[in-house]
């Protein structure tokens, strides 16, 4: 007796949540978003009628259970009905549900359709993943690459650590964001260049995975400007958890003015490259590069994570001489987590990430110290590979 | 003739359990041989679940709490494997020995010493996998799933342990399978068809199908993971000309079928359950017999709604969305059925009955996110989030858990003779069932406002959900050590079960004396 009236409210609480909690707080973060694009409402609107046919067949089968339970039990004293079987019956609850799920698959393969239609793009942005950052290229009509940047993980370890307060937009904040306009089709390639990746933005309704050897599409027409933030969906790794996304989608002539400026910055650094660098300005430079693609595994004091990730600190590479230090840089260490850092690293960045890794695991203030390695030895190197 | 046989079982008769250590090695009795499977899974769901607290307790607030976040991945990745082949598994084949042959009216099962090899590669084949997690550069890290290139090219060296692990729990299952299927198509009493099987043979004599349909699936996934990382070949390196989603496929073609053999046996737990407590026969016998062969059939054709992202044609998205939905037409059935069992019964609520009643109440809820879960173009909102992970804990743990928790305390005094504690029983369902809905209702939330899954720390707009989750997980986990004791009381003594144990219980294991004797039906019964 004292069980079912236990039953009761507890199960019907635990639907009331279900049925008034989510539809009611959909801004405040319980329920999904409908952002900020068409496609994305047609998936929120959907979501949302299924949701509430789920609702609907819930109350009834649940409803029914519920009179069984108060009605139909032994302490009212009732007898049990003999009925066991209805063909009837069983051929409407199989019909009816068929009809609905109908219903259901309709508007589903409409909105499908609608985002397959991936054609007529203003512009082709590529997506690379990494472990663990993302690499965003902004391609030309004949997909030649403009721009090229990584967008990494900016909150402080100290936050992630619980040594200081956390921000407001812990672990959803990067250095560089991708940055695209609103009102324009942007359609993404998506690639890996080691393990699985999924890139997903909720507010775009955007989510596909970034698979070694694939490419892969999606697009989008962002309406609204604003700050959008997504993560890595797909398990790849330790640092699965700390690679988000950030988009900045700008307003038409404020983006164009954006693109311009990353291109004349392009052409600034290439020139670069042809000045003659002092040490002391590689090592700075170095350490930033260091900072972006070599602290996930080899991490700050250069102690890595053994076995995995190998220490460079005392490591024989980091005295020895620099081509054997260029071949793994360059053409990483087949079979594991060590990538090939020559398509991803500028001579300029890569000279510059040696000289640091020598000086702060290496030979630092040793009186034999070999000479910097250029940014023109890089060149050198990859030309004859 | 006839004086012959009967001779010959007098002679069995006289043979009880063997004494020491060698009972247990050597045993090749179906009873022995359950109970062992049944205290396998239960150790390994222990295991298992504090691996579950370890990853809740990092995640009860944002930040870097307890374990890093390698041994995080580690702990995600061995907390599947480990409640999959280790507790679910092993468990549903613990009762089919106990049960099946009760059941058919058969003395033993089909392959006695099979069945005991199948069960002794178990403990052996566990230690292998749980010792990876104090190998040199740690256990898989990769998830349960596998995902090739991160479990071959960038995987620990322990996989290859892990792999050999699978091999073996894979041979144990397609071994208890094969006994199970000829246990049931060949040692069934005189005068009981298919048709008049009870229900939890029949949801068994599917999945033993099913298993090894797809288990040597699983074994040839792992087997080319074995090769790209020892071996040189590329199957799934794109780097050699491979496909990393070729293993999606495979390991899914394997994995969607294997969520039905952990779910299958249950729709035949409570199938007995829930009449047996109603009073009143289960309604719709045929068409239950047939909405699950429909569920195992369709599970074969729908493995890809698991990859709904990784980029296929729009006529693969729609083949899968379409095949999956249809899932929701026999799964309906079967609820629908049970409701109208109980629909103008005489219901009581005893804890099996209670776990039953809960099983269909959260199945169904698991069913309607499933549902929402097969829609494709909503799905890429839902993949790989907290929302899925609040599903599949929905049918598996408030699913298959729970209803090998009913079948547990339906058949308790059967197996030990004595009736268990029926407040201590129902404390554990309702710690249990409060534990279940706040550890993994907060999920569907957390999920749905874009928490991924298999992640070590979080943005702090999960906060809250997270928080829920951590208690309730914990409310769930301790709440399993009132059910040991529960078990432990009832085998030590307590009230005198009769025969019938259950008034309103049908089925021949009740026409045996309780605790059933160490052998039964050595003559078979007569089925009308």
């Amino acid at each position: 007796m004292s069980i079912a009236t236990r039953f009761v409210p507890s199960g019907l609480l635990l639907f009331a949540v279900v049925a008034l909690a989510v539809p009611a707080s959909a801004s405040s973060g319980w329920n999904m978003t409908p952002g900020v694009t068409e496609i994305s409402r047609a998936i929120y609107d959907l979501h949302m009628l299924i949701f509430w046919i789920c609702v609907a067949i819930g109350v009834v089968v649940f409803g029914a259970m519920l009179v069984s339970i108060i009605l139909h039990r032994k302490s009212r004293g009732v007898t049990p009905a003999t009925f066991h079987e209805s063909t009837k019956l069983e051929i409407v609850w199989t019909l009816v549900p068929l009809g609905i799920l109908i219903g259901m698959a309709i508007p589903a393969t409409t909105v499908l359709v609608q985002m397959y239609d991936s054609g007529g793009e203003d512009m082709v942005v590529e997506v690379r993943g990494y472990q663990w950052r993302w690499q965003y290229k902004y391609l030309d009509d004949d997909l030649n690459e403009q721009i090229s940047f990584f967008s990494n993980l900016s909150t402080p370890r100290e936050q992630i650590r619980g040594q200081s307060e956390k921000g407001e937009n812990y672990l959803l904040e990067v250095d560089n964001p991708l940055v695209i306009p609103i009102n324009r089709k942007v359609r993404f390639l998506l690639t890996s260049n080691d393990v699985i990746h999924a890139w997903w933005v909720p507010d775009f309704a955007l989510k596909r995975d970034a698979i070694p050897g694939f490419i892969n599409e999606m697009w989008t027409i962002v309406e609204e400007p604003g700050i959008y933030r997504g993560q890595c969906a797909e398990l790849c790794g330790i640092d699965h958890g700390f690679m988000p996304i950030v988009v900045y989608a700008l307003p038409e002539d404020e983006y164009d003015a954006w693109y311009a400026e990353q291109l004349q910055l392009a052409r600034v650094e290439d020139q670069l490259m042809e000045r003659d660098w002092s040490e002391a300005e590689l090592l700075a430079r170095g350490e930033k590069v260091y900072g972006t693609h070599c602290v996930g595994c080899h991490q700050a004091d250069g102690q890595g994570v053994p076995p995995v990730f190998p220490a460079l600190a005392g490591n024989a590479m980091m005295t020895g001489d620099f081509d054997t230090h260029m071949e793994v840089v360059y053409h990483g260490r087949a079979g594991t987590a060590m990538q090939a850092f020559g398509p991803v690293l500028s001579p300029l960045d890569m000279a510059s990430v040696m000289n640091y890794q020598r000086h702060a695991f290496g030979d630092a203030g040793s009186s034999k110290r070999a000479e910097a390695v250029k940014p023109k030895d890089i060149v050198s190197f990859a030309a004859a590979q | 003739m006839s004086a012959v046989i009967d001779a010959h079982h007098h002679d069995d008769h006289a043979h009880g359990p063997a004494k020491g250590i060698t009972r247990w090695l050597y045993t090749t009795n179906h009873k022995d041989i359950g109970s062992m499977y049944l205290w396998f899974s239960f150790i390994m769901f222990l295991a298992g679940g504090v691996m579950a607290l370890v990853i809740r307790a990092e995640l009860f607030q944002p930040g870097h709490s307890f374990v890093d976040p390698h041994f995080f991945n580690q702990m995600t990745t061995m907390h599947g494997l480990v409640m999959v082949f280790g507790a679910i598994m092993p468990a549903f084949v613990g009762l089919a020995n106990w049960m099946l042959p009760m059941m058919v009216g058969a003395p033993d099962m089909a392959l006695p010493r099979m069945n005991n090899l199948s069960f002794w590669i178990l403990p052996f084949a566990s230690l292998m996998l749980i010792s990876t997690l104090f190998m040199e550069g740690g256990g898989p890290d990769f998830g349960w799933t596998m995902y090739a290139p991160l479990s071959t090219t960038y995987a620990p060296d322990s996989v290859t342990f892990m792999i050999f692990a699978i091999h073996l729990l894979g041979a144990s299952s397609i071994m208890g399978a094969i006994n199970i299927i000829a246990t049931i198509l060949n040692m069934r009493a005189p005068g009981m068809t298919l048709m008049k099987m009870p229900m939890f043979v029949w949801t068994w004599l599917i999945t033993a199908y099913l298993l090894i349909a797809v288990m040597p699936v699983l074994a040839g996934a792992v087997t080319m993971m074995l090769f790209d990382i020892h071996f040189g070949t590329s199957f799934f390196d794109a780097a050699g000309g491979g496909d990393p989603v070729l293993f999606q496929h495979i390991f899914w073609f394997f994995g969607h079928p294997e969520v039905y053999i952990m779910i299958l046996p249950a729709f035949g737990i409570v199938s007995h359950v829930i009449p047996a407590f109603s009073r009143k026969r289960l309604f719709g016998y045929d068409s239950m017999v047939y909405a699950t062969s429909s569920i195992a059939f369709l599970s074969f054709i729908v493995w890809a709604h698991h990859m709904f992202t990784v980029g296929m044609p729009l006529a693969g998205q729609l083949f899968f969305m379409y095949a999956t939905m249809l899932i929701a037409v026999p799964t309906g059935v079967k609820v629908f059925n049970w409701v109208s069992t109980m629909w103008q019964g005489s219901m009581t609520f005893e804890t099996p009955m209670l776990f039953a009643l809960a099983f269909v109440f959260l199945f169904t809820v698991g069913g309607f996110s499933g549902v929402m879960l097969a829609i494709a173009p909503a799905d890429y909102q839902y993949h790989d989030t907290y929302f899925v992970v609040a599903h599949f804990h929905y049918v598996l743990v408030s699913g298959a858990l729970f209803s090998i928790f009913c079948a547990v305390y339906y058949w308790l005094p059967k197996w030990t003779g004595f009736m268990y504690s029926e407040a201590l029983g129902k404390l554990h369902f309702w710690l249990s069932f409060i534990g279940v809905n706040v550890a993994f209702f907060p999920m569907h939330f957390s999920g749905l406002a874009g928490m991924p899954r298999r992640i070590p720390d979080y943005a702090l707009q999960f906060a809250n959900f997270n928080a829920w989750s951590t208690v309730g997980a914990f409310i769930f986990g301790l709440s399993q050590l009132v059910f040991l004791y529960v078990v432990i009381k009832s085998i030590r003594g307590g009230q005198k079960a009769t025969a019938q144990v259950w008034d309103g219980a049908e089925g021949l294991e009740w026409t045996v004396p309780s605790p059933a004797p160490y052998h039964t039906f050595s003559t078979p019964p007569v089925v009308k």
